[in-house]
C-alpha cells in the first residue's frame, strides 16, 4: 500500500520548501521573537526580493549576484521600516504596514507589469541542474536549498553570538536594561529589522527562481506563513540556545509545508487551507499556555501588540 | 528531571508515528489501475468564470472519451484550488507531477507557469485555459507552434466584434447613422488598456476595412475623478460612438460617462458584459465554459489521439455571448435593430 517513492518525494519536497520559506521564517523569528518588533513589512519585502532577482536575471545578470541583490533590497526595506520606527517614532506595526503598502507600488515599478515569468532564464536552479548527478528536479532543488540554508544558518549563528548580536538579542528581552548598559537600542533595532527583511527578500528571490515567476501579489499572507513556522518550531522542538532556535524555525517551516502538502493531497476544500493555518498557529500558541496553567505556574498578561 | 526527558522522548516518538501514519493513509489511497487517465486540474481561485471553464474542460474530455468508444469511468480528475495563494500553485503542480498524472489542466496564468516549471524534465503535457497572454507568460514560444509540452486556449478578447456591434447599431435603417469618429476612454497607466487601444483596436478597424474612414479620438484618465472631464472632451469632439476597453479605472467609474452619453445622444459600447447593466447599450462577451471546453478537446486530442502539444496552436475562443440593453440604447439616441435582439443571449431591462 505504502509507496516509498511517493513518501520520499513528499518529504524531500517539503524539506526543500521548508528551507527556502525557512529564510522567511528566520526573518520573522528575528523581528517577532528576538526583537519583539511586530514587522509586517514581510509581505512587501518578500515580493521585493523576488522582483529584484527576477528583473536582474532577465537583464542577464549572474543569478547568484541577482539573489544577493534581492537580499540587499530587503535590507533597504527593513532599514526604512526601522528608521520610521526609531527616528520618527512611528509605532512598529504602523511603520511596517506603511512600508509594506509603499512596496506594492515600488515592486510594480521594478517589475514594469504585474507578472514576470522566469521560465527558460538562467537561475541558480538551472545552473545547479547542469552539475553532474543533479539532473533530477527535486535533487538539485534540495541541494541548492541546503547549501543556501547552511550559509544562512552559520552566518546567523555566528552573528547572534558576537557582541553586537548579543546586544540585539538583549534589546528584545529588556530594552531598558540594555540602554542602561550603554547600548544604543535604536542601532540594534535598525540592524535586526534590516537583516530580517534581507532574509525575507532572499527567500522571495529564491522562491521566484524555483517556481519560475514573480507576481506582485505573491507576498499576500507570507507573514502568516512565517509566524506559523516560527510558532510550530517553538512548540514542537522547545529549543534552548541560538543554534537550536534557528534550527527549530527551519524545522517549523518544514512541518508547516508538510501539513499543507498533506492537506492538498487529501483534497481539502480550498477555502479551508487558510483556516487550517490559523488553527495550527492557535494550537501551537495555546498548548504551552495550557500546560503552564495545568502546572499552576505564574502567567504573564497577554501581550497586546 | 529524568521523567521529563522520558516524557519528551515519548512525545517525539508519538509525533513521528502520527505523521508517518498520515503519510501512509494519504499515499495509500492514491492507487489507480493503469488504463484510467489521470488528469490534474488546478485553478488559482474560485471565480464563476474560472469554475465554468473547469466544468467545460471536464465535459469536453468526457465527450472525447465517448468519441473513441470509452466512457467517463476511464478518467479521474484530481481538482485542486490554490485559494489565491501563489505559493500553493507550485506545491500543487509538484504534487500532480509526483503523482504521475497523464496531463495537467492549468487554469489562469500563475497556475500555468507553475505547471510549466514543475513538468520540466518529464513528458507530462500541460493544457491551459483562461490565460490571456501565454507568450508573455513564457509558457509557449509562439501562438502557432508552442514548441514545448504546453498549449491551450487563451481568453484574449478580440475587439472586432465590439466595433462590429457599433456599426450594426449605427447603420441600422432605424438609426441610419455612420461611424466617422470613434471615441475611446481609458487609463493610459493600465498596460492592458493601452494594448487594447493601440494594437487590438487598430487591427480591428483594419480587419473591418475602416482604416482611413474612421478617426479614433482618445480621452485618457488617471483616476475615476477625471472621467466627467474626459467625457466632455469626447462630446466636444462630436464623436459618433464611444467604446470603452476592459479598463479597471473607467469601468469602475462608468456612471460618469453614461450621463454625458445620454445627454448628448452618443451610443456607448463596452468590452465586458458586466458593464452593460450599468449603462452600456451592449457588448459581445466570452463564455468561459466554451474556453474550458475548447481546452478539454485539446486534452482529449493529446491523450486519446496522440497529438503533440508542441505543434498544436494556441486557440482563442469565439465571442458567443451578446448582452444588450435596449432601453439604455433609446436614452443614448439609437434603437437596437430586431435582428440583433434576436441574437442576444441576455437582454437587460430597467
Amino acid at each position: 500500500m505504502l509507496d516509498p517513492t511517493a513518501v520520499g518525494h513528499l518529504l524531500g519536497f517539503s524539506l526543500y520548501e521548508g528551507l527556502v520559506y525557512g529564510f522567511l521564517a528566520l526573518g520573522v523569528y528575528l523581528t517577532f521573537r528576538v526583537l519583539a518588533f511586530p514587522d509586517l513589512t514581510v509581505d512587501g519585502s518578500f515580493v521585493l526580493g523576488a522582483a529584484v532577482a527576477a528583473v536582474l536575471i532577465i537583464y542577464g545578470v549572474n543569478p547568484f549576484l541577482a539573489t544577493l541583490a534581492a537580499l540587499g533590497a530587503g535590507l533597504c526595506a527593513g532599514l526604512i521600516t526601522s528608521l520610521l520606527n526609531t527616528k520618527l517614532r512611528i509605532p512598529a506595526l504602523l511603520a511596517s504596514i506603511l512600508v509594506m503598502v509603499a512596496l506594492y507600488s515600488i515592486n510594480l515599478r521594478i517589475m514594469g507589469r504585474p507578472n514576470l515569468p522566469l521560465l527558460r532564464e538562467t537561475t541558480i536552479f538551472s545552473l545547479a541542474s547542469q552539475l553532474p548527478g543533479l539532473e533530477t528536479r527535486l535533487v538539485y532543488q534540495l541541494v541548492v536549498a541546503v547549501v543556501l540554508a547552511a550559509i544562512v544558518f552559520f552566518a546567523l549563528n555566528w552573528f547572534l553570538r558576537t557582541e553586537i548580536g548579543l546586544a540585539l538579542r538583549a534589546t528584545g528581552d529588556n530594552e531598558q536594561m540594555v540602554r542602561g548598559a550603554g547600548v544604543d537600542t535604536d542601532k540594534t533595532t535598525i540592524l535586526g529589522v534590516s537583516i530580517a527583511n534581507g532574509l525575507v527578500a532572499l527567500s522571495g528571490g529564491v522562491v521566484a527562481q524555483a517556481q519560475g515567476f514573480v507576481d506582485v501579489n505573491m507576498g499576500i499572507g507570507m507573514i502568516i506563513i512565517g509566524l506559523a513556522a516560527v510558532i510550530i518550531g517553538e512548540a514542537l522542538f522547545r529549543p534552548k540556545g541560538v543554534a537550536r532556535l534557528l534550527l527549530a524555525t527551519l524545522g517549523g517551516t518544514f512541518v508547516y509545508r508538510l501539513v499543507l502538502s498533506l492537506a492538498l493531497r487529501a483534497g481539502m476544500a480550498p477555502g479551508d487551507l487558510k483556516l487550517i493555518t490559523a488553527v495550527i498557529v492557535i494550537i501551537a500558541l495555546a498548548v504551552p499556555y495550557l500546560q503552564k496553567r495545568i502546572r499552576r505556574e505564574w502567567l504573564p498578561p497577554a501581550p497586546r501588540w | 528531571m529524568k521523567n521529563k526527558r522520558i516524557l519528551k522522548l515519548v512525545g517525539s516518538v508519538c509525533m513521528v508515528a502520527v505523521l508517518t501514519l498520515t503519510l501512509v493513509l494519504v499515499s495509500g489511497c492514491a492507487e489507480e489501475p493503469e488504463d484510467i487517465y489521470k488528469i490534474g486540474i488546478f485553478q488559482i481561485l474560485s471565480h464563476p468564470a474560472l469554475d465554468s471553464a473547469r466544468e467545460g474542460f471536464k465535459d469536453a474530455f468526457k465527450a472525447g472519451l465517448e468519441d473513441v468508444g470509452l466512457n467517463e469511468t476511464k478518467v479521474v480528475f484530481t481538482e485542486r484550488n490554490a485559494a489565491g495563494s501563489m505559493d500553493v500553485c507550485y506545491t500543487i503542480a509538484d504534487y500532480f507531477v509526483s503523482e504521475g498524472v497523464d496531463l495537467i489542466c492549468a487554469i489562469a496564468t500563475p497556475c500555468v507557469i507553475a505547471a510549466a516549471t514543475a513538468v520540466e524534465g518529464t513528458d507530462i503535457p500541460v493544457v491551459f485555459n483562461s490565460v490571456t497572454e501565454p507568450m508573455d507568460a513564457g509558457v509557449v514560444n509562439n501562438w502557432t507552434v508552442p514548441g514545448g509540452q504546453v498549449t491551450g486556449v487563451s481568453d484574449i478578447a478580440p475587439v472586432d466584434p465590439q466595433i462590429q456591434l457599433i456599426l450594426d447599431v449605427l447603420e441600422a435603417p432605424a438609426n441610419n447613422l455612420t461611424l466617422n469618429k470613434l471615441g475611446v476612454m481609458y487609463n493610459a497607466g493600465e498596460d492592458n488598456s493601452v494594448y487594447q487601444v493601440d494594437v487590438q483596436l487598430v487591427e480591428a478597424l483594419d480587419n473591418l476595412g475602416l482604416t482611413g474612414n474612421v478617426t479614433v479620438v482618445k480621452a485618457t484618465v488617471s483616476t475615476g475623478a477625471d472621467i466627467p472631464a474626459a467625457a466632455q472632451t469626447l462630446v466636444d469632439a462630436a464623436v459618433d460612438a464611444i467604446w470603452v476597453p476592459t479598463d479597471n479605472t473607467v469601468v469602475a467609474g462608468i456612471e460618469g460617462l453614461v450621463g454625458p452619453c445620454e445627454d448628448n445622444d452618443i451610443p456607448l459600447v463596452a468590452a465586458d458584459v458586466a458593464t452593460v447593466e450599468r449603462g452600456a447599450l451592449g457588448c459581445w462577451g466570452l463564455d468561459y465554459y466554451d474556453i474550458g471546453y475548447a481546452s478539454g478537446e485539446m486534452a482529449a486530442e493529446i491523450l486519446l489521439e496522440g497529438a503533440n502539444p508542441a505543434t498544436m496552436p494556441v486557440q482563442t475562443a469565439p465571442m458567443n455571448l451578446l448582452y444588450l440593453y435596449p432601453e439604455e440604447a433609446e436614452r443614448q439616441g439609437v434603437t437596437i435593430p430586431q435582428d440583433l435582439l434576436d441574437q442576444a443571449t441576455e437582454i437587460i431591462e430597467d
